[in-house]
Formats: structure tokens, sequence, C-alpha cells
């Protein structure tokens, strides 16, 4: 038993559900009872879908059990087979299934369904989401793709010198973190360096893509906690090789440039295939003041290590700490803090993440959604470069992390909750005057980011508030009781309306008199 | 285990009522979590269950909206199910971990879910234990919030009804008031201030704001329901002696008109005081619902089955703001407390008990109406098909009864509406 306030990953049957979410022609029947379904809003909320993800789940009752589960299963089974006629059809139960044992994947495969099951584990009580999606992801490529495999030891035939070099893009998923515009990026790296994308997987392909992979020339790793193991099986298995580097800041793309282009036998001239503003970014003496700034790295195993070298390399800040919530990629993580003689920190428990954050005292924090919490709580800079992530890290515009434009994104992102470079300098010279220091927080930033825990003044509008009119000691206790972020509108509100009709004192009939003038 | 999401089958609704079973998407029980722990500020709830129940409240609550909550998931693992660890022992160290750290917390709540009623741990058992352990430091009772059992609101039913037996019993010859189902502070005190007019006294909210406001119950306690969700809670105070108070919701201002006349009459207050204290709350209320009835009038909606809300929010908007009814869906209709709603509601609104959920979406599309209530993880599915959605939770978090709520009531239907006929881009049609 372990006691959790918050959960960096969902269980592993909401990873199977990204899996499904993100591709076409798939169905998920999750055997699971009805608070399950929250899993949907996961989707049509964060990610803002404008879909349903492909899941049919049971919702058995307290009274279905010991009698009837298994009938539900089937039902359920062959309602979702003939209503949304996938390609494919996955079974899995969720954790309260797994204890039931009704078998859904067994129920599944006797059923005698119009189309082909694959049977999902997803070990609820040992495993995450980011487990889940990676074993969805291979159960499915290894069902469709196993029977058309070559017999072991067979050499995988060279490339056709007047093809194009292709590779795929394994690992990409909804839900990821900004998976849909690396996907496009790196396209585009690919492209202009002579390399076709052969499929993306799982984002938008079909299982009739799937079965296509071993077209390609190679395997992009893109995001190894969904990926890692479909790889290597696509490595042993078709003889693909694995492209490992995740071309995520200026350096790891070109590095990726260059592992691509020795994986595939094709020479490139590096700096022909593209650029970033990033590294003059970085020159430029603006940037003079992010030396040395001292920063906390937690992330997904990939993202914090891909961000670590940023970090250091590219932005030239001194990573004071750095770890993941991801215990699969606690060996990555392990052997990059090393490199920067730190100790890293893998746990899953987000009160020894703040504790640790309280404990460095960095000036800035990259982190997933409860490392921004965690800063805003302490008044500590933040930029959010992992899941979990919230609404605001899905944006309507372009903003890859990867490649070079990535870079791009990755600058400004990072510098964005800082005070500017030239503004930190004024505020050093003049750090004694009255209303220019540095409690006032950075000028482009209203509330958040550094200086946020300057102390904000609730009485603010009171200079405003006409001497005639005063507010009876009860309605003033009741207008505290509104929420503070229409406490303001709600006082001016009811000053003018008690104004207009003449009155001296305002009483709480006065405010709900006013609230209900107001109203529309 | 009982099976609380079966309903009685007893019927006041003149219309077509039919009970769905099938895929259901509502949340279940821990969600009332999220709401149950802002109203009673030094109660914990400790839910014993898995991961998912963690992920859930999280979800729904929106990732982390309060620095360091007051809830929190002791999640089983596999040492747990196979007997390895003992899951008492287990408790008892988490319990003992929580209580180090939240030295304010008077009450604890450890809060079944579909594991740990599945694996029947016995969690009155192990509060019982553990209250005998940190006696005089926390008060440790237990519900079941399991989504196998109880449907999104129906927790909190569940959390109160597991109170009902601790409370003390009202004096003989005393008389007081019960208003059950959550309300917001700021509800709370309107109310308190009408009653005080009314020459009501000894009224009291339950749940309160302090896990100790425990009010006594006896013969003389008469009952009113502030939330539809609370059936079973009312039945076990009935069973105490309690009076319910028949009466439509305090929802809008002629529910709310209605809500207190019930109880004023049960109290035999006289008629012209009643109407003299009632008359400028009503025509406030009445002032603010109508800056938005232009804006709803004749308009349909379409309940899809959520937060039990479903019914008393119909009433309100066909009877103050002229829409009409396509389809009232409810997860769970308990008829005890909706008595004083079916009588106000047009005969012809049919009313579907339960959820088959891939049909019921197929009736909204083919019907089309201008509004559709509905859970989150349906509504943007629906918008982008080009229909207008409210989502249901919202209903549950916002102080909405009352007076003087009326009008944000009403604002709440009007504003997806309003915004349909602002925005030039896209297309809802």
């Amino acid at each position: 038993m372990e006691l959790t306030l918050w959960t960096y990953e969902g269980p592993p049957h909401v990873g199977a559900i990204r899996v499904a979410a993100s591709m076409r022609d798939v169905h998920l029947m999750l055997h699971s009872p009805q608070g399950d379904t929250y899993a949907d809003l996961l989707f049509t909320m964060i990610e803002r879908d404008g879909r349903r993800p492909p899941v049919t789940y049971t919702t058995f009752q307290a009274r279905d059990l010991g009698s009837s589960t298994a009938e539900i299963v089937i039902k359920s089974l062959r309602e979702a087979a003939e209503r949304y006629k996938p390609q494919v059809l996955m079974v899995a139960d969720s954790c309260t299934a797994e204890l039931i044992q009704d078998q859904p994947g067994a129920l599944a495969l006797g059923a005698d369904l119009p189309v082909p099951v694959i049977s999902l584990e997803m070990a609820a009580y040992t495993r995450k989401e980011n487990w889940g999606a990676a074993e969805t992801f291979y159960q499915l490529v290894r069902g469709l793709l196993s029977r058309n495999a070559p017999a072991p030891g067979t050499q995988r035939p060279s490339r056709d010198p007047a093809v194009r070099p292709s590779v795929n893009l394994l690992g990409p998923t909804k839900l990821g973190f900004r998976c849909r515009d690396d996907v496009v990026e790196v396209e585009r790296l690919l492209n202009s360096m002579g390399v076709d994308v052969n499929v993306v997987a799982p984002l938008g392909a079909s299982p009739q893509d799937l079965l296509s992979i071993p077209n390609a020339d190679a395997n992009v790793n893109l995001c190894p906690e969904v990926s890692d193991l479909t790889c290597s099986w696509l490595a042993r298995t078709f003889g693909m090789p694995t492209i490992k580097t995740i071309p995520m800041g200026w350096g790891a793309t070109r590095d990726f440039i260059a592992e691509v282009a020795a994986t595939v036998g094709i020479e490139v001239n590096m700096d022909q295939v593209g650029a970033s503003r990033l590294p003059w970014y970085s020159r430029s003496i603006d940037s003079t003041y992010l030396t040395g700034k001292r920063v906390f790295v937690f992330a997904d195993g990939s993202h914090a290590v891909a961000a670590a070298r940023v970090a250091r390399d590219e932005m030239g800040f001194e990573v004071v700490g750095i770890g993941t919530y991801s215990r699969e990629r606690a060996r990555d993580v392990r052997a990059a803090a090393k490199e920067y003689g730190l100790e890293a920190l893998i746990t899953d428990n987000y009160l020894e993440v703040e504790a640790r954050v309280q404990e460095l005292q960095p000036e800035m924090v990259l982190g997933t959604q409860m490392e921004r919490h965690i800063a805003k709580r302490l008044g500590i800079p933040c930029a959010v470069i992992s899941t979990p992530a919230h609404v605001q890290d899905y944006p309507a515009r372009y903003s890859p992390q990867m490649g070079f434009e990535g870079a791009n994104v990755l600058f400004d992102t990072w510098v964005h909750p800082l005070i500017m470079g030239l503004e930190e300098h004024l505020l050093h010279m003049f750090r004694d005057d009255f209303e220019f220091n540095d409690s006032v927080g950075p000028s482009h930033l209203g509330s958040e980011g550094e200086g946020a825990r300057a102390a904000k003044t609730e009485n603010a509008q009171d200079s405003e508030t006409d001497e005639t009119i005063v507010w009876a000691f009860e309605a003033e206790k009741e207008l505290k009781k509104i929420p503070f972020f229409v406490r303001g509108k709600a006082r001016r509100n009811t000053e003018k309306f008690a104004e207009e009709q003449g009155l001296s004192t305002i009483e709480v009939d006065t405010l709900y008199d006013a609230k209900a003038h107001f109203s529309n | 285990m009982s099976a609380v999401i079966v309903s009685s089958t007893e019927s006041h609704h003149a219309g077509p009522q039919v009970q769905e079973r099938g895929q259901r998407a509502v949340f279940c029980g821990l969600t009332s979590i999220i709401w149950l722990h802002r109203r009673i500020q030094d109660a914990f709830f400790l839910v014993v269950g898995s991961r998912t129940c963690a992920h859930l409240i999280q979800s729904a609550a929106g990732v982390m909206i309060f620095a360091e909550p007051r809830f929190a998931t002791a999640i089983l693992g596999e040492r747990d199910l196979a007997g390895m660890a003992d899951c008492h022992e287990e408790l008892d160290r988490v319990v003992s971990e929580l209580i180090a750290r939240r030295s304010g917390i008077n009450r604890l709540f450890l809060v079944g879910s579909c594991p740990s009623e599945v694996i029947k741990l016995d969690l009155e058992t192990a509060a019982a234990k553990l209250q005998a352990k940190h006696e005089n430091k926390v008060r440790i009772s237990s519900f079941s919030g399991s989504g196998i059992e109880t449907t999104f609101t129906q927790g909190e039913d569940q959390c109160l009804k597991s109170t009902v037996a601790e409370l003390p019993t009202l004096e003989a010859g005393k008389e007081n008031l019960i208003v059950l189902g959550t309300v917001s502070d700021i509800v709370e005190d309107q109310f308190r201030r009408l009653f005080d007019e009314l020459g009501i006294t000894d009224v009291h909210f339950y749940p309160g704001r302090k896990a100790g406001d425990m009010p006594p119950i006896g013969p003389g306690t008469r009952l009113i329901a502030a939330q539809p969700f609370v059936g079973e809670t009312a039945r076990a105070l009935i069973a105490r002696g309690a009076v319910l108070i028949e009466a439509p919701f305090p929802l809008g201002a002629e529910g709310s008109k209605s809500w207190f006349e019930a109880i004023a009459e049960a109290y035999s207050r006289p008629d012209d005081l009643v109407q003299h204290v009632l008359e400028l709350p009503y025509q406030r209320a009445k002032r603010a619902v109508s800056s938005h009835r232009s804006k709803l009038e004749g308009k349909r909606i379409h309940f899809l089955p959520d937060s039990q809300l479903e019914i008393p929010m119909a009433r309100f908007l066909s009877e103050e703001c002229g829409l009409a009814i396509n389809e009232i869906g409810t997860p769970f209709h308990d008829q005890l407390v909706m008595r004083g709603e079916l009588s106000r509601l047009a005969p012809e609104v049919p009313i579907v008990e339960g959820q088959d959920l891939d049909p019921a979406l197929e009736r909204v599309r083919e019907s089309r109406p201008d509004l559709t209530v509905c859970g989150m993880g349906i509504a943007n599915a629906l918008e982008s098909e080009g229909l207008r959605t409210k989502w249901s939770i919202e209903l549950v978090f916002s102080p909405v009864q009352g007076f003087d709520q009326a009008g944000d009531l009403a604002s709440l239907f009007a504003k997806p509406l309003v915004r349909e006929s602002i925005l030039e881009v896209g297309s809802w049609s």
C-alpha cells in the first residue's frame, strides 16, 4: 500500500487508451466499472480532442458480479465490433476487472467475432501508464506483423540505390508532450536530408499502416517511453536498425541527422539540412544573464535527459538536479546525472520532488505540471517540458520541441518565465528603488513567473471607492465571501449601483440587488 | 455490498419513464470527495484503491488545484492483493503517516473503491481498529464511493449516511431543522438569514463546515433536502425520527420560493410573514433570471445522465426560462426526494434512468437539441459535431441554490448559446 497525493502517471490501461485514441480504425474494449470512463475527458478536455476515444467500457456493477460480468463482456464486444467496424479490436482489463478474472481476451477469442482481436494484459497493480502504452503498441505491432517475419538469421536485403531511403517514426501518441508538432518537424527535417517517412505510429496510423513498417530502412525511437519495446522487437525480428538519438535541442538535432545518415547510408551536408536561431540567441549579449542559472530538471526519462543537455550546453545554465518519475527510464537518467556530477532523483512521490526543490533552491525548474505547481508555491520560475501536462501545454500554435524549430521553441519557452537580461541588470542597479524592485516581477508577465510571490494588495481598488458610500459591516463581510478574482468587479458594480440608486450605505441586500441588476 | 445504483420502481411521473442498461459514462462516487473536502474543512478523505482512483480524482478536479489536498489514495499493490502484506497493518501504517503529517485533521474517512470492494476489504472494521488507536485525536470512519455501487453524486450520500449513527439524539420536546446536502458557504449564509427572518431557529446544515457539526436528531427533527442526491441519508434520518418536508429543490426563483414556503408551512409560520420575507429576494431572483430568459426561451434542451440534478434543472429551465425539454437522462432516479419536482414537470417529458451510451448519443444526434447537458468526457465530442453543450459538473461545483444564485444558474445555461451568437469563426450549425 502506497500513500499517494498526486500521481504522475495514470494506470496502465490509460496507456492502452492513448494508443487506441492515437490510431485510426482500431477499437478498445475495456472491461471496467463506470468510474473508469473518466479517461475520456483526458482526451476531450486536456487535448481538446473532437471525438471520444474509441473505447467501449463494460461498466459492470456490483449486482453483475459473480453472475453476468462475462456476458456483459461478450455483449460489449459484439456491439463494438458491429457499431465501429474496426480493423482490429483490442481487449483489456482495468484494475478492478483484473481482480474478477473474467479473462476478456480469452472470451473475445472464443466469441467468433468478425474482426481480429488483440488481447492485452495490463498488470494494473505493478505497472503504470507509459508501460501500458508501450505494451499495447508492442502487442499490436507484434500481433499484426509476426506472421510476416523472415526466418531467423535472414539477411535484410539492401536498398535499391534508386529508391529514396525511408524511416518510421515510432512512439508519438495522443497526450504525449507536443507529439503532434514534433512529428511534423522531424518529418520536415528528414525530408530536407533526402529521407522519407514511411509510417508514423501510433499517432495517425491504422493497423493497415502498421503492416508496412518493415518496408522502411530503420525505425526512429522517437518516444522511447512508448516505442522502446517495439523498436527492439523490430530490430530482432526484421533486422531493422533503431535510431536512438532524440532530436531535442540544437546539438541533439545535429547528432540525429548524423545518426540517420549513417544508418541509412547517405552523405549529408549538415549545414544544408537546416538551422536554428538558438545558437545565436544564446550568444547574443542579452543572454549573458542566463549564465550559470541554477536549474532543476524533472520529467519523463527522455525529456529529462534531453533537457539537461540543452540547459547546460546550449543555454549556459547550471544543472543542479535531475530526476524522473519513470522507473523504466531510471538507468538513462542515472547515467545522464553522472555526467553532471549529480545523483539522479528517481521517484514518483510528488512530496519527495517538492522537498528536493526546496532544498536545492534552484532559480528555475524544468518539469511537468506537478513541478509547475511546486515551483509556483515556492515562487520559482518554471517551464513545462514533459507530461503530465495540462490543457495550456497543448497549444493552438505550432510548438514542437524537436528539430531546429524545436530548439527555437525551447529557447523562447525557457527564457519566458525569467526576468529579461537587460531588465535584470537594471534591477541590480536600482534595487532599492521603491517601485522598481525585485518584488515587482518581470515587466512582461502579469502575475506568474519570477516575483509572483510578491504580496498582492487585495485592497488596491480602495482608492477608487467613493467616500460618500459606506459599506455596512455585514455587507463587507459578505463581499469577502465572493471569490477574489471577481470580488473587485462585485465591489465596483455594487458601488456604482448604490450611487445610481442614491444610497449612502451598502447593505447585504444592496449587494445582491446590484448582482441581480448587473446579471446578464 | 449493496446495489444502490438500482432505484425504486415506484412512480410519481405521469409521463414516459424507462430504465436503460448498457455502457455508462458517469463518474463514480469518489468524485464527490472533490466538493465534500471543500465543504467539510477539517476532514480528510483517504481512498483505499488503485492508481486509477488517484488518477480519476485528480483528473476530474482539474490537475492539482489545491496545493496540498485533503484527500489521498492508499494504492493497493500486488503484495496487498496476494496477501503477502496484511492490508490492515498496511492501512495502519499509512494512516499513522497521514495523521502525523496533517495535524489539523479532525475527521478521517476511509473511502472504499471498486478494487477494495471486490477483494472485500472490510474498511468498517479497519476504521474501528484505527479509531481505537487514534482515540481523542481524530474521528475515523468509512464509506464506499466505489463505481460498482455508486454513481458520481451518490458518493456524498454514502458519506453522509455513514455518519448518521453518530448524530446525537434530539431532546424530547425540542424541534430543529436539518438542511441536507452540501451547499456552499455563501448559500448557507443566505439561507440562514431568511430562516431568521421567518422565525425558524435551530437550523443545521448537514454536512456542516466542520466535521464536528453534528445535528441532533429525533422525532422533533424536520428534514429538507437541498440536493437531490441524498436519498439514502434521508431514509436513515427518517428512520431516526426525522420528518421529511416534501418540496422542489431551491433552484431558481420559483424553486427557492416553494422550498422556503414548504418549510414555513411545516412550521406553521403565518402566511403574510412568509410572503413578506420572501417577496424581496423572490422579485430580485425573477429580475436576475429574466435578463437571461430571452436567450433561452423556446430552445430545446437534452439532459444526458450525470449528476442527478437533471430533473430539478429541467423543471427550472422549463418553468422559469421557457425551454422545451427533449429528454431527461438521469443516472439514478430516487423518487423519495424527487416528489416535489415531478408534479411540476410537463407530463409528456420522457425520463430515462440509467444509461446506454451509444444509443443515447444517437438520440441526441437525431434530435439535434439547442443545448445538451452532459459529462465532461462527452461535451467536446458533441461540440465538434456542431452541437452546443453545458458540462454538468459545473452545476455541482458552483453555488447555484437559492434566490440570489438564480440568475447565475440561468446564465450557466445561457452562456453557450450567447457564445454561439458572438463567435464569427468555425461552425456550430
